[in-house]
């Protein structure tokens, strides 16, 4: 049975460590921050410039110079810290960062990206989704495994334009978890969700594959 | 001493507009924009603009009130998703779109504000950003060259200042404020506290007076994009 986004950001939160900075996409993975276990700190990076994102506001609490990277009224945990956004993208590209998730159109064998722009359609911009899968030191893709139209987003070439090359170290879908293999420059996949088959992954995935011997279930 | 402080935002821009020039504004989306400063520049009649921003406003505020007039000719910005009349404009070809990903264009500014030509990025490496650009390699990888930017005219909004110029900013309103603080030929600010010499603790400054030539007190709507609570 696939997963649904809930389940999706449960297992892509099981890739926290404690003391992390992370930088969530807009969209799914920011249903990430719901599955933090209590035990551990983890920091949102915010790229305008907040290190340390905490929950929504109150009504009492909202403030105009506040926000998030989705413009978001938001709050700070303790600790947080405010920079410029030269700061806040030199931790991005510096490598400071630990962690990125974010959501893609097509992830190609080789672990390229392209999630910005559709050609012929309006293009909104990139933001800071090219800085990230450059600078980032793990970066992990959560979506759907197919489109809306059933067909495969991982791919053997991207089609459309990319956002980064070679980037991509794990893709969790709603029916399989892959991971890069630095050697052989292609995902492996090591963990199906329940009742998913090797066969229905090779049905919907035309990127070349490989496979662990005993893939897990997933567990959120 | 040279007098930084201006009366009204009108005033503060007189005599620094001319057709074709390039202007930079702080802010992210509507969040620390030099609000007033912007409907100042409208108010001048100044024509193609090379805007560098962030974002582009929205339909009727921020960046959007100069679209609406049609006084820039071209933008500089990694996002421009929330602005309607940008798309319609872009689309007809009456408005040139460079996209830049959003620390390169934080690092192009704070780069020209400090006198560096240029510098050298994994970001973009292989897209269409890469496109008729430089590329070298540093220690097996491969960069990209990026331009630093210099703007004739330079905008920011901050929470305090005083008339040296010091200016402070407050929480996620700083975003690209101090870049383009050191980027302009001329740099105006707007602030909701004027303070006197001395209030502000030298330690606390973000932006050193230096890089400020004018500056005025205004009142900030502060519009709120995307109000979200946890109610």
């Amino acid at each position: 049975m696939a997963l649904d986004r809930n389940q999706i950001t449960a297992r892509a939160a099981r890739e926290l460590r404690d003391g992390y900075y992370v930088n969530l996409g807009i969209g799914m993975p920011t249903l990430v921050a719901n599955h933090v276990p209590e035990d551990m700190t983890v920091w949102l990076q915010s790229e305008n410039g907040l290190l340390g994102m905490g929950a929504f506001p109150g009504e009492e609490e909202v403030d105009a110079d506040l926000i998030n990277a989705g413009k978001q009224t938001v709050t700070g945990v303790t600790g947080h810290s405010f920079f410029s956004s030269a700061d806040s993208f030199g931790m991005i590209r510096g490598g400071h960062i630990d962690l990125a998730i974010l959501g893609a159109m097509e992830v190609s064998q080789q672990g390229d990206i392209a999630n910005w722009m559709i050609p012929g359609k309006l293009v909104k911009g990139m933001g800071g989704a090219m800085d990230l899968v450059a600078g980032v030191r793990k970066v992990i893709v959560t979506m759907e495994h197919c489109n809306r139209k059933g067909e495969p987003k991982i791919i053997p070439e991207c089609t459309l334009p990319l956002t980064g090359l070679a980037c991509i170290d794990m893709i969790i879908t709603d029916l399989c978890v892959m991971e890069m293999d630095p050697e052989r420059r292609r995902f492996r996949v090591t963990e199906l969700a329940p009742g998913v088959t090797r066969e229905e992954i090779e049905q919907k995935t035309t990127a070349e594959l490989l496979f662990a011997d005993q893939p897990a279930e997933i567990t959120a | 001493m040279v007098d930084k402080v201006y009366s009204s935002p009108d005033e503060a821009l007189a005599g620094l507009t001319q057709d074709g020039m390039t202007v930079a504004v702080g802010g992210f989306g509507l969040c620390g924009i030099p609000e007033r400063l912007i409907i100042a520049l409208r108010d001048t009649g100044v024509g193609s603009i090379t805007a560098v921003s962030n974002n582009a406003g929205v339909d009727d505020w921020g960046l959007g009130l100069l679209l609406e007039t049609r006084q820039i000719r071209k933008m500089v910005s990694s996002y421009v998703g929330e602005n309607d009349l940008f798309k319609q404009q872009f689309m007809s070809g009456e408005l040139e779109l460079e996209f830049n990903p959003q620390g390169t264009l934080a690092e192009r500014l704070r780069a020209g504000g400090a006198g560096i030509p240029a510098f050298f990025t994994k970001t973009g490496v292989g897209t269409v950003i890469a496109e008729n650009k430089e590329h070298r390699e540093f220690d097996g990888e491969t960069f990209l060259m990026e331009r630093g930017i210099r703007a004739d005219l330079a905008l920011v909004k901050a929470w305090k200042g005083d008339a040296f110029g010091n200016l402070v900013y407050r929480k996620t309103a700083r975003n690209f404020n101090p870049m383009v603080a050191t980027c302009g030929e001329t740099t105006v600010a707007e602030v909701e506290h004027l303070v006197g010499p001395g209030e502000l603790d030298p330690d606390e400054i973000h932006t050193p007076g230096i890089f400020v030539d004018r500056i005025i007190q205004t009142e900030s709507e502060k519009r709120i994009e995307n109000r979200t609570t946890s109610g």
